[in-house]
Parts: C-alpha cells; structure tokens; sequence
C-alpha cells in the first residue's frame, strides 16, 4: 500500500522543486506589484494600499502613445524577423545538406556577444558620420543632415536584429523535422512547387511561426534597451517608461499598473493571434 | 486484365548521379493492367528507375513513355502517376479523407464526384468511415491503406509501389500482399512494384524484373525465371540454388554436355545453357535434387555427383541436407518428407546426388554477366 501511494505521488515529487522556485520567484513577486499597482504613497513615507485605480487610468492616458508605439514596433519586429528568417531557415533546413549546422553557427555567432555591445556596434553603424552614413554621404548619394540613429528606423533595425534568432531557431526546427518526402507526396498529388508549399510546407511550419513570434514579440515590446540606445526623444517605447517610473521616479505604483497592463494587451494580442493561426495546428 | 497496349515504355535510360551510374542504359516495357516488379538488393537503382517514371528524378539520358506520351522533362506533378511511398508520406496535418482527397482537389474534382470517389476508395481499402481519423491515431498497417487510397483515388494510368509494405510485421505483409494483389485485380491499373524480397515478389507479379548494379539481368513471369534463371545473380537471388563449376565439352543437336570440377560429367539441354561455351556454372534447384545413400545406384535422372553430407536438419515438412563434393563444393538438396519416410541420412554419410538433365540450367561463369 505504502508503495502504491508512494508510485502515484512520484510525479507530483518530480515538480516540486520547480513549483516551489516558480511560487517564491514568480508568483509571489506577481501577487506583490499587482497589489502594489494599487497603492499610494511615496518611497520616504511607505506605500499603502487603497485601491487607486487612478494608477492605471491616469498612467494610459498619460502613456497611451508609447504603449501603442510599442505594440506597433513590437508587431513590425516579428513581422521583420519572420520575412528575414523564413527563406533563410527554409534553405538551411532543406538545401544545407551536411552543413546545416555550420551555417546554424554561423547565424548565432554575431549572438555569443553580449546584447549591450551589439547594439552600441549598431550604434556606430547608425551614426551621423560613422562608416555606413559618413561613406554614403562623402560620396554624394545621401544629404548631410540625413541621420538614422534617434529615429524609429534605427530602434526598429536594431531590435529586428537583436531577436532574428528568437525567431529563426523554432523556425528551423519546425521546418528542419518536416520529412521532405512529403514534398515528393504533394507533387506526386498534383502540386506544383508553390501549392506543395502553400499546402504543406507552410501549414506545418506554423507551430514554429507562432513559437517564434511569441519569442520575438513579446520581449520586443517591452524592451528599454535598443530605443534608448538607438532612439530618440520621439521614439520613447513602454519598457523605457517602466524603467524610468520604477528607478529615477520611484513611482512603483505606476510602474507596476505599467506593466499589468503591458501584459494584458500582449495576452490579448497573443490570443488572437493563437485564434488567426488555428490552435489544432499549435497542439497537433 | 492484361492488354497489349502498352503503360510505360522505357527506352536506354541512364541515370547517373556525379560519377555514380546508378541506372545504366535500361530498356522496359510494361503492359497496361500488369503487376510488374522491379527486385534486387538495396543500391541496385530499382528506386531510382521508380522515381525516373513518377517524375521525381530525371534521367540522364533515354526516353520515357507514358501510354503512347513520351514525358522527358515533365515534373511529377504533371504526370498521370501515383506514387505509394516506402514510409507512407502522408500528411500529418490532414485527417484521412483530406490526404486522400488532396489530389482530387489540386486536379478540381467536382465536389460531389470527389466525396463519392472518396467513400468508394476507402470502401476498397477497407476503410470505411475512418475519414474524420488523424494520421497519428491510424496504426502501420492503416496507413498504408491510406496512403494506398491517396494513390489510387485518382485512377492513374500506373501506380508507383515503393517498397510499401517494408516497415510491416511479417503477417501483415503476407495479408497485405493477398491485399494489394485483390485490388490491383479489382482497379485494372498497372502496377509497378519494387521490392527486395523475392518471396513478395514472386507471390504478387506478373513479371518480375530483377535488377543488379543498374541493369536488368533477367525479365520474366516468375515460374519461368525460377526454373531458368538466366544468370547466376538471378539463380541465386531468387530462390535457393546449387551452382557448380564445369566446362562444356560438346554435345549432340538437343543435350550439351558439361564436364564438372568434380569429375562427373553431366548433360544439359542446349535450350538452357548461356549462349557462350567454355567455363559454365551448371546450377539446379535443391528441390529437383534425390539423395541416395547407396552410392552405386543410378536412381533418378541419369545426372549425378558424389557427396558427403555435412549436416542433415529436420525442418518439419521437409529435410535439408547440405553436402560437400570431392573439391569442396557446396549442394544444398531438399528432400519432403512425406507419409513413412525412411530413416534421415546422417552427417558423414556417403551419397549420390542425381536429378534430371530437363531441371538442369547453366549460366555464364563470370559473374552472371550475359
């Protein structure tokens, strides 16, 4: 008997570890700035909690533009990432014959640099007079005044940069198990090489499109680092905002309201999306 | 079911992939409603001669024709073939009447033509009502019905069989086979088949083609090739047999004579010795073979040689014997054991092998080459 129980508890045994980190590390901290988000007060008298609503109300009328802009930024990211990955994960995965991983290296290795350094790289790319700009404008072909960095191109080159990989690894794996003679099958069936693709290729590369765009997306929209490196006053993005709210202004309340209503609009996003995709194929 | 008309005509096709010739300059012509099979061991280009007529591969040289159309250059998809692939291909995404019903809708099949031709095939492979399952939830041998299914829905002019039943246990192939047999029967449409079991071969062809190293060594219903193997590849690939060593020494107008490593000399028909003479292999099934202990007898045929035997084994319903000649050939003879047979010849015994000049056939000594 003691045994038999002890076989039925073993599962439940194995998760422990990881539910008690997730309990102390995630849901607790979760529980505290939800309620936070609620409170009123300063860092020098103590914060308590009333129910100020006017935390979130007051924050989105105030910041709608940057949630919005960084919604936005966030969408043509993972729109970038997946057009750019696409065709490149495709061809590795069904013409990089023994090199497939050579050319996966060679994709990631820009990546063993830390984030931080690459984007100031893009920094001197971008720059006014630096070696792209500077050349271009020395031989003629761009005015003096045009500039890139500050502006929303360079926030959203940088960070289509920063997360390709995010998006081309569950690419690659979701095209690199497809068998390809089902390829030969489609053909077989009638399909010309764009109907084989439409029809299966695409349909079964899905889960990683949507893998992928849940990797890109939503650390893209709440990024601070790549607009403030890369962007200007004009290009202020909702991670920028929380930053600031939570460490020069000390306004944890707002700061957190911030960022529930960050992850509301990214679940909300997220839903449809799973909705758009088909979730048979997302589970299937 | 057989016509004359003929369903694919190939026409010295080569394939060569870099400095590999996989298929080497073949000429085939198969009948409509036939059940062809290409046989061989794995790396004999049976694959790549399948692929060649479904329009997977191109050849690199040689004409392919479809009924009356010569179709070089025409992709798979343009072709009026089918193809079931050795490990199925079906489509994990789709339930079993979408991968079936995929072709009908890339070619436009009316609606309600496409649902009652779909119904009709899944009645034919015996499953009906299975539409709405998913591939995965469908075992081994229900996939390959569906992938049967997927082919045949569009009644094509040939139906391609990659090695089907390969990932089947062996009773399910046995059914299978009795299976693909019944339905080619019942659809008329010609099959192409390749395999690398001569038993499944031999059980469900019409003609067996066996190929070796790129080429065809012999073309032919299977009875006849069993009987008289033109080659000694194809001897010894299909069934069982025993090749010895010899020189042909002449002969009258209907009876050559050969005379063996052994010592013995023995008579063949001239209709079944390889067209060149000198060095021959004289083979004969191990079936067509009588032992006898009592060495001065002449009992059956008026061939024989001198043996010992090396090891007897009792498989139920029959005996193997497998003996040694004096320069240490190897003869493998099976005897049947039938109603009160004698007591079984034991190892180390003394025995005269004998059978009859008709079962008698000779092949070339060199390889098997022609």
């Amino acid at each position: 008997m003691a045994t038999e129980g002890r076989k039925k508890l073993a599962p439940y045994l194995l998760t422990l570890p990881g539910v008690a980190f997730l309990v102390v590390f995630f849901a607790i901290p979760m529980a505290t700035v939800f309620s936070v988000s609620f409170q009123e007060g300063s860092l020098s008298k103590g914060f308590t909690f009333t129910g100020h609503y006017q935390n979130y109300t007051e924050t989105l009328a105030r910041y709608d533009t940057q949630l919005i802009r960084s919604l936005l930024v966030g969408l043509i990211v993972t729109i970038l990432t997946l057009v750019i990955s696409y065709p490149m994960m495709y061809w590795i995965a069904f013409r990089g014959g023994r090199r497939k991983n050579i050319y996966l290296l060679l994709i990631l290795l820009p990546f063993f640099t830390p984030f931080l350094i690459r984007t100031l790289m893009w920094k001197t790319i971008f720059a006014d007079e630096g070696i792209l700009l500077g050349a271009l404008k020395d031989i003629g072909l761009l005015p003096e005044s045009y500039q890139v960095l500050a502006t929303a191109t360079a926030v959203v080159a940088g960070m289509t940069y920063n997360f390709l990989p995010f998006m081309a690894l569950p690419l690659y794996v979701s095209l690199e198990k497809m068998d390809p003679r089902l390829l030969d099958a489609a053909a077989d069936l009638y399909s010309s090489r764009r109907q084989a693709f439409l029809k299966v290729t695409l349909p079964l590369s899905l889960p990683g499109v949507f893998a992928g765009s849940l990797l890109t997306f939503i650390p893209a929209v709440g990024d601070p680092i790549d607009p403030e490196l890369l962007g200007g006053v004009n290009t202020t993005m909702i991670g920028q905002v929380v930053q600031r709210e939570m460490l020069t202004n000390n306004a944890y309340p707002r700061g957190s309201a911030i960022s529930f209503m960050l992850m509301a609009a990214i679940l909300i996003g997220v839903f449809l999306y799973a909705r758009a995709l088909g979730t048979e194929e997302m589970t299937g | 079911m057989m016509s004359n008309m003929s369903a694919v005509r190939l026409e010295g096709i080569t394939k060569a992939f870099k400095d590999i010739v996989a298929v080497d300059n073949i000429d085939l012509e198969v009948k409509e409603g036939e059940f062809l099979s290409f046989l061989g061991p794995s790396g004999c280009g049976k694959t790549t001669t399948l692929r060649m007529i479904g329009g997977f591969e191109q050849p690199t040289s040689g004409k392919i024709f479809l009924g009356a159309d010569n179709v070089d250059g025409l992709p798979a998809y343009k072709r009026n073939v089918n193809t079931v692939f050795q490990s199925y291909a079906l489509f994990p995404h789709l339930t079993v009447a979408e991968n079936v019903a995929y072709g009908l809708k890339r070619k436009k099949v009316a609606r309600d033509e496409a649902k009652k031709r779909l119904e009709e095939i899944l009645e034919l492979v015996d499953l009906p009502g299975y539409g709405d399952r998913r591939i995965t939830q469908m075992s081994g041998g229900q996939q390959q019905r569906v992938a049967l299914a997927r082919a045949l829905v569009n009644r094509p002019g040939v139906l391609l069989l990659d090695e089907p039943l390969g990932a089947l246990d062996l009773k399910l192939r046995k059914q299978m086979q009795l299976e693909l047999k019944r339905i080619q029967h019942e659809v008329g449409i010609t099959f192409i088949y390749v395999t690398h079991d001569q038993e499944e071969a031999m059980t469900m062809s019409d003609r067996i083609a066996v190929m070796n190293a790129g080429h065809f060594e012999q073309i032919g219903a299977p009875q006849d090739m069993y009987e008289l193997p033109a080659t000694e590849f194809v001897a010894s690939f299909l069934g069982a047999s025993n090749l010895l060593d010899g020189e042909v020494e002449g002969g009258d107008g209907n009876m050559a004579r050969v005379k063996l490593a052994v010592g013995t000399t023995v008579s063949v028909p001239t209709d079944r010795m390889p067209a060149e003479r000198g060095s021959v292999r004289v083979g004969v099934r191990p079936e067509k073979l009588h032992i006898s202990s009592d060495v001065s007898a002449n009992g059956h045929g008026s061939n024989s040689v001198d043996a010992q035997v090396m090891v007897s084994t009792y498989i139920g319903v029959s005996t193997s014997y497998e003996c040694r000649t004096t320069d240490g050939s190897k003869i493998v003879v099976y005897v049947q054991n039938l109603g009160n047979a004698a007591q079984p010849i034991g190892a180390g015994a003394s025995v005269r092998l004998s059978w009859d000049p008709e079962h008698t056939f000779a092949v070339g000594a060199n390889g098997g080459d022609k």
